[in-house]
């Protein structure tokens, strides 16, 4: 069987016709896999969601218990019959319940593997490299200038500046899955102790981290009653990146502002967003992992989506494998 | 290196003076000499380093990485020196140094390089250096330029804050210095002498004016004051002393290289305190954007010189031959100066006049209608005054015209930083032009202050509520001849600009007023500021 016979892109998303379902389709459709709960990729109003037991509950918090007609439980490593194709999820690291999607029949095996990153992350599985024909790799980092330092060593400079300038309040950005609780973890595990605040917009997801056995210690929402801005001073404030361009984020004395996310390794994104403590904390593979884990998979061909193509397809032609961008739309190749 | 990589990327992120300072202060106090004093030269521009060129470092990359992969990298990070320290590839683990080295360790290496090891030696460094901070400190030292917004005088305030003293203390002793500071650094943390200015053309901190307030003037008497007028040009500092001439800067920076007319006509042992001007073609006083012609620059061409002559108009003897007049009263003072500037090449020396005036309404009516398109006000100096450095309040005063106002619309909205970085609080602004019937705003600057934190929020909220487009941190804002927001603005000044599609840069303009009540329609036409140009 060919690849592009058994999953190819349609506007809803990526379809597989012998199985008749798709994958992370961005409008509604009858049956729908899900590799994990990031807004772009999981919405509502499928007929029939499979996806990790993890990923269905994140999808129940954000969307409501009715978001899907009929959800089934993908058990990491379990193979499952849809139709006579055979389907599997394996853990991708990325955020909690994130997963790839192997595809096989008929001698052909293709992973999708929605999101993805290599490093440790104490929020989350281990990805898994798994050897197929096709890999289909995201690309939101696909460009050499994407290096993650160690996460250690960000973390280490917020700490510090908390110390440097302790009258103000530092205003972390990160996304309210996955990124915000990777950050808070990360700074527990460099020791830091005092009570962090967060936005209410990250309040139920992180509680459902902790019901999952991730230690968050001592949160507290990032409310005040009026005039005592003093409250702030020095600590480690939590919200979503949208958050600190608003009105929300005036309550804070003096606030140094910080943004997680691997768009920060370039100064002038960090500039141009007001950014005064970039930290580079990305959920997504930086380049070198991106090459690695295509070596790593042993795949004969390669389909890049969401973000920058072209360098990653040049890599490929360089190294002898084939490779071609494939055209999905309506994921945010910015989200990180 | 990492810990001067890290400042470095701290400060070009920081937007305030006071973080500035602070992380200036942390980094003197936390680092070792001769590191400290070597950063401290880079960020005054003070470290000598032979230049790697860019199509040199394109060169080191491309024998390093597939030439079509790098350049997708720097059309994506635009900066050549960010795009290579970010794609630097990593050598083999063994072939890697065990450290980063120290800032002193890369300095030496680059300055013991020659030309034609330049490259190699920037390649090893770059294979040493642990992180892409580290390489793009290293990759800056070489191709010149921090570009960190620290000005040579903010990090002498971090000096002084760091060993608890005056910043004029350390400008006085600063041209005694050199790099790598172990004297001054020694000095500040109280372990060693204050450093000795040597005898040589040393700057002599400058005294400063305050502005005229109300009620001011009302408790002094005319007659113990003297007027002169405020020229619009650059305060200067002309000293000369055994054969070695120097002009200074307020600020105490040595400009003397751009100026080799002027320091020809230095022929005398003293320091006199000035404007720096320039002559019209007919030999008159020319303007400050003709002036600009010669500023921040390093050398000069002949063409330019003979162009844009300058000249100093003086107003002050610091010091005649052996004697220092400082503590001289301002009476005595102008006297020894009006015998003094006799002596000189008038073409590049004349004597700032006085005014004559009977009492404050008439210098009040004066320094409003200034006779000349270049002064921008009046000074008041008090007879009795010595020459004192730093702006105490009383002995010098400025009182400056009123200045021009336009009320124009505003067009764009950007997002303010720090404090301010949840405002929409740098606004660009325009006026009307093209035909009356059918005109189109075109932008004429930007203004980021002069309204109340009362007054931001009303005009965030207005930015918000009327956006047509956005474009990263900047909002459009919706400005036709029925709806829009009209800023009264102030300003200095105009001067032509073939950078600006109005034609005009303004000098130094913020918001006066908020026209809430004003029609958009009824905002100022271009041609209004174009005949200011002419003036």
């Amino acid at each position: 069987m060919r690849a592009k016979d058994l999953l190819h892109p349609r506007p809803e998303g990526l379809y597989c016709p012998p199985g008749d379902f798709f994958i992370d389709p961005v409008r509604p459709v009858d049956r729908a896999l899900i590799t994990h709960g990031h807004s772009d990729h999981a919405r509502s109003g499928h007929a029939h969601v499979m996806a990790t037991d993890q990923t269905l509950q994140i999808m129940a918090l954000r969307y409501g218990e009715n978001f899907a007609g009929a959800t089934q439980v993908a058990k990491l490593g379990e193979v499952i019959e849809v139709n006579g194709v055979k389907v599997s999820f394996h853990p991708a690291g990325h955020v909690l319940g994130s997963a790839q999607i192997l595809v096989e029949h008929k001698d052909c095996r293709i992973v999708a593997s929605g999101d993805y990153k290599r490093r440790a992350d104490p929020t989350c599985l281990s990805f898994t490299p798994i050897s197929c024909d096709v890999f289909i790799t995201e690309a939101t980092f696909g460009l050499p200038v994407f290096r993650h330092p160690p996460d250690t060593e960000e973390v280490a400079r917020l700490i510090k500046s908390t110390e440097q300038f302790p009258e103000r309040a530092h205003l972390v950005g990160a996304y309210a899955l996955g990124k915000a609780q990777r950050v808070i973890r990360l700074v527990r595990d460099a020791g830091y102790d005092r009570p962090i605040y967060i936005h209410g917009a990250l309040a139920k997801l992180s509680r459902f981290y902790e019901e999952q056995g991730v230690a968050l210690g001592e949160l507290l929402p990032a409310t005040l009653e009026k005039g005592n801005k003093g409250d702030f001073a020095g600590a480690i404030v939590v919200g979503p990146p949208s958050a600190f361009a608003d009105r929300w984020a005036r309550r804070f004395p003096d606030p140094v502002a910080s943004f997680a996310s691997g768009w920060m390794r370039i100064r002038q994104r960090a500039k141009q967003r007001g950014v005064e403590l970039p930290l580079i904390i990305s959920d997504h593979s930086d380049w070198d992992e991106l090459i690695e884990t295509i070596a790593e998979t042993g795949a004969s061909e390669v389909w890049v989506t969401h973000g920058r193509e072209e360098a990653l397809v040049r890599w490929c032609e360089i190294n002898g494998i084939r490779a071609q961008p494939l055209h999905l739309v309506g994921y945010e190749d910015e989200g990180d | 290196m990492n810990r001067f990589a890290e400042l470095l990327d701290r400060l070009v992120l920081t937007p305030s003076r006071l973080g500035k300072l602070k992380l200036l202060t942390d980094y003197f106090r936390e680092t070792e000499d001769p590191d400290r004093g070597l950063a401290l030269a880079a960020i005054t521009g003070d470290l000598t380093i032979n230049a790697v060129k860019p199509a040199m470092l394109r060169a080191l990359m491309e024998e390093r990485m597939d030439p079509v992969l790098f350049r997708y990298s720097h059309d994506y990070v635009g900066d050549l020196a960010e795009a290579v320290s970010l794609v630097w590839p990593a050598p083999e683990s063994h072939l890697r140094a065990n450290r980063t080295p120290t800032l002193s360790e890369v300095v030496e290496s680059l300055q013991t390089a020659s030309r034609s090891d330049g490259p190699r030696v920037l390649a090893r460094l770059l294979d040493s250096a642990e992180s892409a901070s580290a390489r793009f400190a290293i990759i800056k030292l070489v191709t010149g330029g921090l570009r960190i917004g620290v000005s040579a005088r903010l990090a002498k305030q971090a000096l002084a804050d760091l060993g608890g003293v005056d910043v004029n203390e350390v400008e006085e002793v600063w041209h005694g210095l050199s790099v790598p500071y172990l004297n001054l650094f020694a000095w500040l943390e109280g372990h060693g002498e204050k450093p000795e200015r040597k005898p040589e053309a040393l700057f002599r901190s400058v005294m400063l004016s305050t502005p005229v307030e109300n009620n001011d003037l009302e408790r002094l008497e005319p007659e113990h004051y003297a007027a002169e007028w405020k020229w619009d040009g650059i305060r200067v500092q002309v000293v000369a002393e055994n054969g070695i001439k120097r002009l200074y800067s307020r600020t105490g920076d040595d400009v003397s290289g751009a100026f080799p007319d002027l320091m020809d006509a230095v022929q005398f042992d003293a320091a006199i305190d000035g404007e720096l001007l320039v002559h019209d073609k007919k030999g008159g006083t020319g303007t400050f954007s003709d002036l600009q012609q010669r500023l921040n620059r390093k050398t000069v061409s002949a063409k330019v010189m003979e162009d844009y002559p300058v000249f100093v108009r003086v107003y002050d003897l610091l010091q005649e031959g052996e004697e220092d007049l400082r503590p001289l009263p301002f009476e005595e003072r102008r006297k020894r100066l009006e015998r003094f500037i006799s002596e000189l090449d008038p073409f590049r020396f004349d004597l700032s006049p006085l005014v004559e005036f009977s009492d404050w309404h008439d210098v009040d009516d004066k320094r409003k209608r200034p006779p000349h398109p270049v002064i921008e006000g009046v000074m008041l100096k008090r007879w009795s005054a010595p020459y004192m450095a730093g702006r105490a309040k009383g002995p010098w005063f400025k009182w400056k015209r009123d200045p021009y106002t336009v009320d124009a619309v505003l067009m764009y909205a950007q997002r303010g930083h720090g404090k301010r970085s949840s405002f929409y609080s740098d606004y660009t602004f325009g006026v009307w032009t093209g035909p009356e019937e059918n005109p189109e705003l075109v932008p004429v600057g930007k203004a980021y202050f002069g309204f109340t934190d009362a007054e931001l929020k009303q005009i965030d909220k207005y930015v918000r509520d009327h956006t047509i487009d956005r474009f990263g941190p900047v909002r459009s804002v919706r400005a036709d001849r029925q709806s829009g927001l009209v800023l009264e603005v102030a300003f200095e000044g105009l001067a032509r600009s073939t950078r600006h599609k109005s034609g005009i840069a303004m000098r130094f303009p913020r918001v006066s007023r908020l026209r809430w009540d004003k029609p958009p329609a009824e905002a100022d036409r271009l041609e209004s500021l174009e005949s200011l140009l002419d003036r």
